[in-house]
């Protein structure tokens, strides 16, 4: 029986479908089976993302109003076999699929596979409600800026009153150098605000807006730092523990003088 | 700050405690609007506590949240029915 995680955020624009992408590629590359899950119904994205937009037959609506059989809209992933996608409905709104649509939805797909990742629409209306029907478990993604957090702390209140306990934060594009000049918010103090556990931290990196041009999640890029970031997430939720990525590798040219001077940081 | 900020002697606050001290305001604010059960909550508790020292008028009690643009006060209006003598708790 596999586990049913939602990955919301509130703000749009913070990663969500990047983070869904990447996290499901990582399980699939340890050998996990993952269907992804996309419910921003109207607004797909996932399957551009993921590079299988052209693939598309049946989506999410289908499947759940019984036009199609579950298994003909899961979309296989081009590189792992155990990979799949339910991509949202692209013509329709946040309406055409129910909240116990979606519990049912879940509860098949889990029986199936190891992890069912949901990729959360932002808002907190009737996309954000189907989108956490089905989960057990919550992931929230947000980025080191006002607005983001604030929207991440709203969600958290929303989820917690929900059956969601104890979500779990990823802090997505964070600017080391920026933070070093104080002129961006730490991890310790997003965690300070938000009150919650941190499942990993991702560093700005210009590397996600190449995969995400060719379609290929950057996981899949040995030297993608933001990929770095997002393989030790996925072994994180696989139950690892595996320490955070050092936020000190982004070099600044006084760090490579030294270094080329031999004085080891 | 940067260094050439602290040369020429500046106090200027880091945009990242800018952030953090506007974003706790804003989250007061924010969790206040959705808290009746937890001020309902918070109430209980406190007469519980109040009770050890004073009979107090349970049903006229009033706690609230009142909010201005810089801050956000918690108020509590209890009337005073009896206070115990302060030395028969000393002497625990």
């Amino acid at each position: 029986m596999g586990e049913v995680i939602v990955i919301t955020s509130g703000k749009g624009g913070v990663g969500k479908t990047t983070t869904t992408a990447n996290i499901g590629t990582a399980l699939a590359s340890m050998g996990y089976k993952v269907v992804l899950l996309d419910t921003d119904i109207g607004l797909r994205n996932l399957d551009v993302v993921m590079g299988l937009e052209n693939r598309i037959v049946y989506d999410l609506v289908d499947a759940a109003n019984g036009h199609c059989r579950l298994k003909q809209a899961l979309i296989r992933d081009k590189r792992f076999e155990h990979l799949v996608l339910l991509p949202a409905a692209q013509t329709k709104d946040k309406t055409a699929v129910t909240v116990d649509q979606m519990k049912k939805l879940c509860r098949e797909l889990k029986e199936e596979f190891d992890y069912v990742l949901i990729d959360c629409p932002a808002g907190i209306e009737q996309g954000f409600r189907n989108a956490i029907a089905g989960a057990e478990k919550a992931v929230v993604v947000t980025t080191p800026e006002v607005a983001a957090v604030r929207d991440a702390d709203r969600i958290i209140g929303l989820l917690e009153a929900s059956e969601l306990k104890n979500p779990r934060l990823i802090i997505n594009r964070i600017r080391p150098v920026m933070v070093k000049k104080g002129d961006m918010m730490d991890i310790n103090d997003m965690i300070d605000i938000l009150a919650i556990d941190l499942l990993g931290v991702v560093p700005e990196d210009e590397s996600i807006v190449v995969s995400t041009n060719r379609g290929e999640p950057a996981v899949l890029d040995a030297n993608s730092w933001a990929g770095r970031a997002y393989r030790n997430i996925a072994r994180r939720i696989a139950g690892e523990h595996v320490p955070l990525i050092s936020l000190e590798l982004e070099e600044t040219l006084f760090g490579k003088l030294k270094k080329l001077l031999g004085f080891r940081s | 700050m940067d260094l050439f900020s602290k040369l020429m002697g500046k106090d200027v606050p880091s945009s990242k405690n800018v952030a953090k001290e506007r974003l706790r305001l804003v989250l007061v604010h924010d969790r206040s609007n959705v808290s009746p059960q937890l001020l309902e909550c918070l109430k209980e508790d406190m007469l519980k506590v109040i009770a050890n020292y004073m009979e107090i008028d349970k049903n006229g009690t009033e706690v609230s949240l009142n909010t201005d643009e810089k801050s956000v006060a918690l108020v509590a209006n209890i009337p005073v029915i009896k206070i115990h003598r302060l030395t028969s708790r000393t002497s625990l």
